[in-house]
């Protein structure tokens, strides 16, 4: 049998399978080049970068939780003229398409990000963090309110000429009015769930494990809302998706793509597995040839209910 | 560099505090003193996460059945403190785990002829056994200032003893050596052309690190931190660096900046 075409094409970029690495669990790609081939991933998607350098939240800033974890890292990174300094040059000699992921602390910041990384050869595309729950202005507030994400969706759409990708938030009360909020303003392609907000308590000493007090909850115990997720706005908006949530492995993947996603990103695995991006795509192929399937994209959506 | 290791002894060396032995590849002899492993119990998604432990040797053997050439080794020294450590201290010979390393910078050792000083307790001495190791097989001076809340902290002394190194010991509540912080048995004993390794709980590298500022002799520090992935991507085990200020901001990874310092890149308390 042939090998199957894992091959997708999302909003314009093209992928050789449909795994990326999400923003903040991946560094800027370089960190993971001993443990694994970046070049049979589908796309990296840098952290997330601002304006100004970020120095982000105070210490402890991780805690693990049953079948997750909970971080505030609070968007620290290196900024977005040290990103295409330092950064890019090194990614932009592997054959990867690059996803740079930007947020801003004002509704003019997130203008100005876009408009910078606009013009850089490099740069495949750009998500759009609406969905930090972890810093007090940028982020979640533009990723909870309807109003005020189509106004900061509009604003990065008039600066950039790149696949824009917008990224949301878990942490509200209709996801599927916030996806469509976004596609009215223009985004080419959503990814979803960035974390759920929670906490952690450390009873003998009466105090929250973390210094930020509520962090965003990450890996295996969120898959299931990231899938209801998914499911629900794949239903309700045309554009294509990426799954976010706890995906651990190949089938893990796959059932994403069941719901409904043309991609996915793989997040809080390549801490416990630097090479799990990899891996991962091995086992989405491997399952396609057990299985007899030579198109991952017929999986796209492919949910019987 | 990630690869399946398997067990070959697992021992209880104090109470509470066990010393595990694993196959390590050849790649392993380039380790250094001061770096750590990722270590992942099983595959189970509870406990998640890898765990941190710095390396307390690293050797080779040669195993007792035929047609095998000599293998090597590395140890790690941890106390059990959740549930990781409980699953870790479960295991026997011939269960395999995954591990991550080398990671992180190690120590510097410095120029031959000065005094090096060694100060840590718990498992803190896990990574300053290798360096006593490393340091005795140049021929240098090596002492070791080792402390603990009671006895049952102070591991492995012998070991050291049996490197050549000379000892001094201070516990909280006088179960073993001098009663009182190890910080204190230090002071006495500090002295110019003298060069600290220490590594243990925060407030002891604290007192050290300002110690060694005052009398000004070369301090570095290998610290410890809660951290996600060990190679640089999480950031979940930043410190702040000396000149840290909120408008100029200067975190330093322990996973990859250390977890060995210079004790004056820090900022500290």
């Amino acid at each position: 049998m042939q090998r199957p075409d894992m091959s997708v094409v999302l909003a314009g970029i093209q992928m050789r399978n449909p795994v990326m690495t999400a923003s903040g669990t991946f560094g800027y790609g370089a960190e993971f080049a001993d443990y694994l081939d970046l070049e049979s991933i589908g796309a990296m998607v840098t952290k997330g970068l601002s304006l100004k350098p970020k120095a982000g939240n105070p210490t402890p800033r991780i805690v693990e939780t049953p079948g997750g974890m909970l971080n505030a890292i609070g968007l620290q990174n290196v900024g977005i003229d040290a990103f295409i300094e330092q950064k890019l040059p090194y990614l932009k000699d592997v054959n990867t398409p690059v996803i740079a992921n930007l947020y801003g602390n004002t509704l003019e910041e997130y203008g100005e990000v876009a408009s910078r990384l606009d013009g850089l050869a490099g740069v495949a595309g750009i998500e759009v963090n609406i969905s930090c729950p972890n810093v007090k202005q940028g982020g979640i507030v533009f990723g909870t309110d309807p109003g005020a994400a189509q106004e900061v969706v509009s604003l990065v759409k008039r600066n950039t000429s790149k696949p824009l990708i917008v990224k949301l938030s878990p942490n509200v009360t209709d996801v599927v009015l916030m996806a469509k909020a976004c596609a009215d303003a223009g985004a080419d392609a959503l990814s979803l769930i960035n974390t759920l907000t929670g906490m952690a308590i450390d009873l003998d000493r009466r105090r929250p494990v973390l210094a930020n007090v509520t962090g965003g909850l990450s890996g295996p115990a969120i898959k299931p809302v990231a899938l209801r997720m998914v499911w629900q706005v794949a239903k309700a908006v045309q554009l294509p998706l990426i799954g976010i949530g706890g995906i651990m492995n190949g089938r893990d993947a796959l059932e994403f793509m069941l719901a409904g996603a043309t991609a996915i990103q793989v997040g809080t695995a390549s801490f416990l597995d630097p090479s799990a991006a990899q891996r991962i795509a091995g086992e989405m192929e491997q399952y396609l040839v057990e299985n007899g399937i030579d198109n991952v994209r017929s999986l796209i959506g492919a949910l019987e209910v | 560099m990630q690869f399946k290791s398997m067990v070959i002894s697992n021992v209880e060396v104090s109470p509470n505090y066990f010393r595990m032995r694993m196959t390590a590849p050849q790649e392993l002899a380039c380790a250094v003193p001061g770096q750590f492993v990722m270590l992942k119990v099983n595959d189970a998604i509870d406990p998640l996460l890898r765990r941190p432990f710095g390396l307390f040797d690293v050797g080779s053997f040669v195993p007792e059945y035929a047609g095998c050439g000599a293998q090597l080794y590395c140890e790690i020294l941890y106390k059990v403190v959740g549930k990781g450590t409980k699953l870790l201290a479960a295991l026997h010979h011939g269960d395999l785990v995954d591990l991550l390393v080398p990671l992180g910078k190690g120590f510097q050792m410095g120029p031959a002829g000065e005094e090096k000083v060694l100060v840590g307790g718990g498992v803190g001495l896990a990574p300053l056994y290798y360096l006593a190791k490393e340091l005795k097989e140049r021929g240098e001076k090596v002492r070791l200032f080792a402390g603990g809340r009671n006895r049952d902290d102070v591991l492995c002394i012998t070991e050291f003893e049996r490197l050549g190194v000379e000892t001094y010991v201070a516990t909280d509540d006088g179960t073993l050596g001098e009663r009182g912080f190890v910080t204190q048995v230090l002071e006495r004993h500090l002295a110019s052309g003298m060069r600290i390794f220490a590594c243990g709980p925060t407030p002891m590298l604290n007192a050290v690190a300002k110690m060694s500022q005052k009398h000004g002799v070369p301090c570095q520090v290998s610290m410890e931190a809660y951290m996600a992935c060990g190679v640089g991507a999480c950031l979940g085990c930043v410190m702040k660096g000396a000149n840290h200020s909120d408008e100029t901001p200067d975190y330093r990874c322990v996973c990859k900046d250390g977890p060995v310092f210079d004790s004056f890149e820090l900022q500290w308390s």
